[in-house]
C-alpha cells in the first residue's frame, strides 16, 4: 500500500466556507482587555485623558443601573415589556459617544445606551415601554431616531437619511444599529447594498449579542459577520464589543470615513446579551449557564473599573460617587415611571401626520365630544 | 401603618397566571426596593419577582406551588408610618380609598369611569363592565358634531343599549369560561358567545340528539387520557367526584376490579393449546411495579458502546491479587464499582421522586440493587451503602446477593431501600436494551455482553473487547444533561480504569 502524496489538497467540505477573497482577519480589535490591561493596535490609536475615561465609566454604570431598574419595573408590572441592554453596555456607550453632536444615529429598540449619549431622558425611553407613547423624545434635536421595532428596517432609514445628507452637502453621518439577528433581514441586505452603490455616508454598527431571540448566531452565517461586509464592497471590522475603548476607537474611525467620502463601514460589535432578550424571553430555556459565565469574565464595566483602580485613575471616592449618583437615577426613574400620567386619549390624532388634516381634526372633534357625553367623563 | 399588596403582574405579554414556585421572604421579614419577594413561573419563564416597596412581610397570600391569576394579590406589605404614594395621593375627606386601593387614577386604582386602572401589566380587568350612563341629550350633541355624512355603522353613537336585565351580564366578573372570548374578540365576540352558551344552558336534553350517543362522560382530561392508557371505558364508570364527575381513583377502582376479575378465569385450564399462567407472587409484583414505573416516571433511555479491553486486563490481574482470591471477579463487578464512582460525582442520579411532598429525594447513600434472575422471576435485591465497601468486600457482596436470590431466599429488608440499580443483560449474549426503572429510583444501567469486535483503537483497526451500555432515568428527575455525563463517566471508568484516579 502506497502513502498518500504529501501534496494531495483537502477538499473543504463546505463550499465557499474558505473562499479566498474573503479577509481571513479573525483578529478582535481590543485596546482594553478583559483584565483591564491597555493594549495598543496598529490602526486603531486612541488618546483619551482620564477624566474621558473616568466619564465613560460613569456613562456604563449608570446605564446599567438605569436597565436594571427598567427590569424591576417591568417584574413589578409598571411596564409591559422591557428589552435589556445588560452586557452590551460597552458597545452603545462606546459607539455612542463616538458620534459628533450633527450625526444622527438610528436605533433598534434596545439602545438605551446610544439614547444616554445623546441626552434622551430615560424615562422617555421608559415611556414608550409603559405604553403611555410611542417615544416621546425629539430625533431631530437629540439625533437619535425614534425606536423602531421592525427587525432591520432602521437601516433602510439611516440609508436614505444618509444619501439625504450626501446630496445636502452636509458633513456629517449616520450610525444605523442593528444586531446580529437582522442581517438576515431583507433590508439590512438592501440598505447595505444602497450605501454601497451610493457611498453613503453611514456606518453599520451590529451589536452581535449572540442570539437572534433563542437562535445561535451560527445558525445564521456561515461567516464572522463583519466578513459579509466584503460581498458588499465596503469594509467590515471586527471590534471587542465589551470594550468600550475600541468600540469608541473603531466607530470614530468609521464615522470619520463616513463624512470625508469614503462610504459606508460595517462594525461588528462581538458582544453578549447577559439578559433575556426581553422581560418575555427565559434564555434558560436555549443556553447554557457555562456560557453567560464565560462571558461574565469579559463584563464591560469591571474592566474599565479594574483599569481606573490599577492605573490611578480613579479613586474610591470616585466610585462611591458614580454608585450614589446610579441609586439616585434609579429613585427617579422609579418614582417618574411610577407617577406618568395616563396620555389624553384625543392626543393620538395629534402626531399621525406633520400637520394636522381637516379629515384627521373633525375625527378628534368628535371623539372629544363623545368622550365629554358620559356623566361621569374624567376630562 | 400603611400595607399594600402586591399584584401579581402580567411578566410575559398577555399571561393570564403564574404559579409561584417559591418564597424567598418569610412573614416578618424586612425587604428592601427590588429585593426578591418570590420566583413565579408562567407560561413563557422562571423569573423573580422584586419587591416594589421598602418594608417588612405581613403576610403571603398563596403557598408556593399554587397558581395564582394575574393582578391577584399575593403579598402584604407593610411599607411604615410614612403613608406611600398612594395613600398621600388620596384627596383629604375621602375615605372610601384604603392603602390596599391605591387612589383614583393610579395603576391599579379606580379611574373615571368606575374601571380599574390598568394601563400596563396587570392583564384584563376583573372588575365588571358597565355602561357609563349618558347626559341627557348627549347623544344629540355628540351626532351635532360629527361630520357629515360620516357614519361609522356600528360604532355610531344612537346604537341600541345592549340587553342588561335579560341573562347574565355581558362581561361576567365570574372565571367563567363564556367571558373568556371577550377578552380576545371584543364585545360582539363576547356577546355571541353568551348568546351561545345560553343556548346551550337552555337546550340541556341536546345530549339526546339523533347521532349522539349520549352525554359524554365528565372527567378532566388527564384522567381521560389515564383511563385511554389502561383501557378503561369511561361510559361505563360512575363518578364519584363533584357532580357525577369521573375521577382517577373511579379510573384506579375500574381496574383493580377488572384484574381481580380475570383471575378467575385465568384458573381455567387450557383447551386450546394455549396455557393460562396464573399471576400471583413474584410475576404479580413485577408486573405491578413495571406499570407503575413505566406510568409514573417518563423513561430515557441512552446508549453508549464502550471499548473495555483495558478492565478486562486489569480484572485478570486483580483477580491474582491475594485480597480478592475467593471471590468472584466478575465483569459486573467493575462496572458497579464505575456506576458508584460516577455516582459520587453525580449524586443526584441517586435520588427519589416524592410526589406527595413534591420534593426530589437525593439519597445520602447508594443501595446498589443487582437484577436478578431467579427461578421464581425477576427480583432486585440490593447492597446496602455500596459506595462505602472496598472492591474485594463488593464482589463479596455481590456473589452473596445474586446466590441468596437464586436460591430464593432473599430477606424482604434486601428487596427494598434500593436507591440505583444495575440489571446484567450480558449474561444472557443480549447486546443491550432499554430497562425500566425499579419503582421508586431514578436510573438502571443495563450492561450488555462483552464481545471481541473490531474496533479503532489508536487509528488501526483491531479486535478489541466492546460491550454496550444502557442508561434509563427518571426524566421528571434527571435531564439530558446529567443523564448523559453519568453514563459518559462510568463509560470512561470501563474504558479506562485508571480514570479513577482523577475522580
Amino acid at each position: 500500500m502506497t502513502a498518500l502524496p504529501e501534496t494531495t489538497e483537502m477538499v473543504d467540505p463546505v463550499p465557499g466556507a474558505d473562499a479566498p477573497h474573503l479577509p481571513q482577519r479573525s483578529e478582535l480589535v481590543q485596546l482594553l482587555t478583559p483584565e483591564g490591561e491597555r493594549v495598543e493596535h496598529p490602526d486603531y490609536a486612541l488618546e483619551i485623558s482620564d477624566e474621558e475615561l473616568r466619564n465613560l465609566y460613569r456613562d456604563l454604570v449608570l446605564v446599567r443601573r438605569w436597565d436594571v431598574e427598567a427590569t424591576a419595573l417591568q417584574r413589578q408590572g409598571e411596564l409591559g415589556i422591557w428589552a435589556s441592554l445588560l452586557g452590551q453596555e460597552a458597545a452603545q456607550i462606546g459607539a455612542g459617544r463616538a458620534m459628533a453632536a450633527d450625526d444622527m444615529a438610528f436605533p433598534t429598540y434596545r439602545e438605551h445606551g446610544v439614547a444616554w449619549t445623546r441626552g434622551v431622558d430615560p424615562l422617555h425611553v421608559i415611556s414608550l415601554f409603559r405604553g403611555v407613547d410611542n417615544g416621546g423624545w425629539d430625533p431631530v434635536a437629540t439625533g437619535f431616531n425614534l425606536y423602531t421595532v421592525v427587525i432591520g428596517a432602521q437601516c433602510l432609514h439611516a440609508t436614505g437619511y444618509a444619501m439625504g445628507l450626501q446630496r445636502d452637502g452636509a458633513e456629517n453621518a449616520t450610525l444605523a444599529f442593528l444586531g446580529d439577528g437582522a442581517t438576515s433581514q431583507g433590508e439590512v441586505n438592501e440598505a447595505m447594498i444602497w450605501a454601497a452603490s451610493f457611498s453613503a455616508p453611514v456606518v453599520f454598527f451590529c451589536q452581535n449579542n449572540q442570539y437572534a431571540i433563542s437562535v445561535p448566531l451560527e445558525r445564521q452565517s456561515r461567516v464572522p459577520l463583519y466578513q459579509r461586509a466584503a460581498g458588499f464592497g465596503f469594509p467590515g471590522v471586527r471590534v471587542d464589543g465589551n470594550d468600550v475603548l475600541a468600540v469608541l476607537a473603531v466607530t470614530r474611525q468609521a464615522l470619520q470615513a463616513a463624512r470625508e467620502g469614503q462610504g459606508p463601514t460595517f462594525i461588528e460589535a462581538f458582544t453578549y446579551r447577559m439578559g433575556a432578550h426581553t422581560t418575555s424571553d427565559d434564555p434558560t430555556r436555549y443556553r447554557l449557564a457555562s456560557e453567560l459565565e464565560e462571558w461574565k469574565l469579559r463584563d464591560p464595566i469591571a474592566r474599565l473599573k479594574a483599569h481606573l483602580s490599577r492605573q490611578d485613575k480613579a479613586d474610591a471616592a470616585f466610585f462611591e460617587s458614580v454608585e450614589r449618583e446610579a441609586d439616585q437615577l434609579a429613585e427617579r426613574i422609579r418614582g417618574g415611571t411610577v407617577d406618568m400620567p395616563d396620555p389624553d386619549p384625543a392626543a393620538m390624532f395629534d402626531t399621525v401626520y406633520a400637520e394636522q388634516t381637516p379629515w384627521l381634526a373633525a375625527q378628534r372633534d368628535e371623539f372629544v365630544a363623545y368622550r365629554a357625553s358620559f356623566e361621569e367623563a374624567g376630562e | 401603618m400603611t400595607q399594600k399588596q402586591f399584584k401579581l403582574p402580567d411578566v410575559g405579554e398577555g399571561l393570564t397566571e403564574g404559579e409561584i414556585l417559591q418564597w424567598m421572604v418569610a412573614v416578618g421579614d424586612t425587604v428592601a426596593v427590588n429585593q426578591p419577594l418570590c420566583e413565579v413561573e408562567t407560561a413563557k419563564a422562571a423569573v423573580e419577582l422584586p419587591s416594589p416597596w421598602a418594608g417588612t412581610v405581613v403576610e403571603l397570600l398563596h403557598e408556593a406551588g399554587t397558581m395564582v391569576d394575574v393582578g391577584a394579590p399575593i403579598i402584604t406589605i407593610d411599607v411604615g408610618g410614612a403613608a406611600g404614594e398612594a395613600a398621600a395621593a388620596v384627596p383629604a375627606g375621602s375615605g372610601a380609598a384604603t392603602a390596599d386601593e391605591p387612589a383614583a387614577g393610579l395603576i391599579g386604582g379606580a379611574a373615571p369611569g368606575g374601571r380599574t386602572a390598568v394601563l400596563v401589566g396587570y392583564g384584563p380587568r376583573t372588575t365588571e363592565a358597565r355602561r357609563r350612563p349618558r347626559r341627557s341629550g348627549a347623544a344629540a350633541a355628540a351626532r351635532a358634531t360629527a361630520l357629515p355624512g360620516a357614519d361609522y355603522g356600528s360604532g355610531g353613537t344612537d346604537r341600541p343599549p345592549l340587553p342588561s336585565d335579560d341573562g347574565p351580564p355581558l362581561l361576567a366578573t365570574a372565571p367563567d369560561m363564556r367571558s373568556k372570548p371577550v377578552r380576545h374578540g371584543g364585545l360582539e365576540v363576547g356577546r355571541q358567545a353568551e348568546a351561545a352558551a345560553r343556548r346551550e344552558d337552555a337546550a340541556p336534553s341536546r345530549g339526546s340528539a339523533p347521532g349522539r350517543r349520549g352525554p359524554r362522560p365528565l372527567a378532566k382530561p388527564p384522567v381521560r387520557k389515564y383511563a385511554k392508557d389502561l383501557g378503561v371505558d369511561l361510559t361505563a364508570l360512575t363518578g364519584s367526584g363533584d357532580g357525577g364527575v369521573i375521577t382517577r381513583a373511579d379510573v384506579d377502582a375500574a381496574v383493580a376490579e377488572r384484574s381481580n376479575g380475570s383471575a378467575a378465569p385465568a384458573a381455567r385450564p387450557a383447551t386450546t393449546g394455549e396455557q393460562r399462567i396464573p399471576v400471583k407472587g413474584v410475576r404479580k409484583a413485577t408486573a405491578a411495579a413495571m406499570v407503575a414505573s413505566a406510568f409514573t416516571a417518563p423513561h430515557v433511555t441512552e446508549f453508549l458502546t464502550v471499548d473495555v479491553t483495558r478492565t478486562m486486563k486489569l480484572r485478570n490481574r486483580l483477580a491474582a491479587r491475594p485480597e480478592l482470591a475467593g471471590v468472584k471477579v466478575s465483569p459486573l463487578l467493575f462496572v458497579a464499582r464505575a456506576v458508584l464512582l460516577a455516582a459520587q460525582r453525580h449524586p443526584v442520579v441517586n435520588s427519589s421522586w416524592d410526589e406527595a411532598a413534591q420534593e426530589i429525594v437525593v439519597h445520602g447513600q447508594v443501595n446498589l440493587g443487582i437484577a436478578a434472575a431467579t427461578p421464581r422471576g425477576l427480583i432486585v435485591p440490593n447492597v446496602k451503602d455500596a459506595g462505602r465497601l472496598s472492591l474485594a468486600e463488593l464482589a463479596g457482596a455481590l456473589a452473596e446477593l445474586t446466590e441468596t436470590a437464586r436460591a430464593g431466599r432473599t430477606a424482604p429488608e434486601d428487596m427494598t431501600g434500593g436507591t440505583l440499580t444495575i440489571t446484567n443483560v450480558g449474561v444472557f449474549g443480549v447486546d443491550t436494551g432499554t430497562p425500566i426503572l425499579n419503582p421508586g429510583e431514578s436510573a438502571i444501567l443495563a450492561f450488555g455482553a462483552v464481545r471481541e469486535m473490531p474496533w479503532v483503537h489508536k487509528g488501526k483497526v483491531r479486535p478489541r473487547q466492546v460491550t454496550q451500555l444502557a442508561l434509563s432515568f427518571d426524566h421528571r428527575i434527571i435531564d439530558g444533561e446529567l443523564g448523559s455525563r453519568f453514563l459518559a463517566d462510568v463509560g470512561a471508568l470501563l474504558h479506562d480504569p485508571g480514570v479513577a484516579l482523577a475522580f
